[in-house]
């Protein structure tokens, strides 16, 4: 009885994480332009990991190996944010974004007082015509 | 559990098809770097759907080393993108 509730629980798990994938590919095709698409990428990397590492732990049902799926979570959840800022780092630098779907860059500001204060300081003009990356 | 077994299979079969559809046409390489990181994330359910499958925890290493290879990779790639356009 409690065997099958908890094969139920963690079948239910598995297609659930197994979900998640799936909505990190759809985003990945469908969504606009590249932050979308990270914030896209990053839903199976904390949650799907989770559950599918949950449904292994129920299965399994020994206490030796939960420290290592315990360790596999928490790695990635420690590196997911990581890379998906230098990504999102790298794609801001090079303009890789549509500025119409932001709601609001409050990184622009930055950005323009550290152009203008280069300006002010060096006395180099810089090319004003930099365009926005579209696909 | 047969049953489980065949909606995931498919369900991630779908998933690495968009990614690697993304994977051909990303116009740039950092979305080629996010499609790269889904499909090793998509890889390392594919372990721990089969590890859960057939009861055994011999594939644990290679899910360990999939974070860590996902995350050198893209950290690596996004450092050195530089705007060829209009640098």
């Amino acid at each position: 009885m409690l065997d099958t509730l908890i094969d139920i629980v963690a079948g239910t798990f598995m297609i659930v994480g197994c979900l998640m994938s799936l909505a990190a590919g759809i985003g990945m095709l469908r969504f606009p332009d590249l932050l979308s698409r990270l914030h896209a990428a990053t839903k199976p990397q904390v949650l799907g990991l989770f559950l599918l590492l949950a449904a292994l732990g129920l299965e399994l049902r020994s206490w030796a190996v939960l420290p290592v799926l315990v360790l596999a979570w928490l790695l990635q959840l420690l590196t997911a944010p990581v890379s998906a800022h230098m990504v999102g780092r790298a794609g801001y630098r090079t303009r890789h974004l549509k500025r119409e779907t932001l709601v609001a860059d409050e990184l622009a500001a930055v950005v323009e007082a550290a152009e203008q204060r280069e300006e002010h300081e060096i006395g180099r003009d810089r090319p004003r015509d930099r365009t926005d990356f579209i696909d | 559990m047969n049953i489980v077994l065949w909606i995931c299979g498919i369900t991630l079969s779908i998933a690495a098809c968009l990614a690697i559809v993304r994977l051909a046409k990303g116009p740039s390489i950092l979305e080629r770097v996010i499609a790269t990181d889904v499909l090793l994330l998509i890889i390392s359910a594919a372990l721990c759907i089969e590890m859960t499958v057939n009861q055994h925890a011999n594939n644990l290493v290679f899910v360990l080393l999939a974070c860590l290879v996902g995350f050198v990779g893209s950290v690596t790639v996004s450092r050195f993108v530089t705007d060829r356009r209009n640098a």
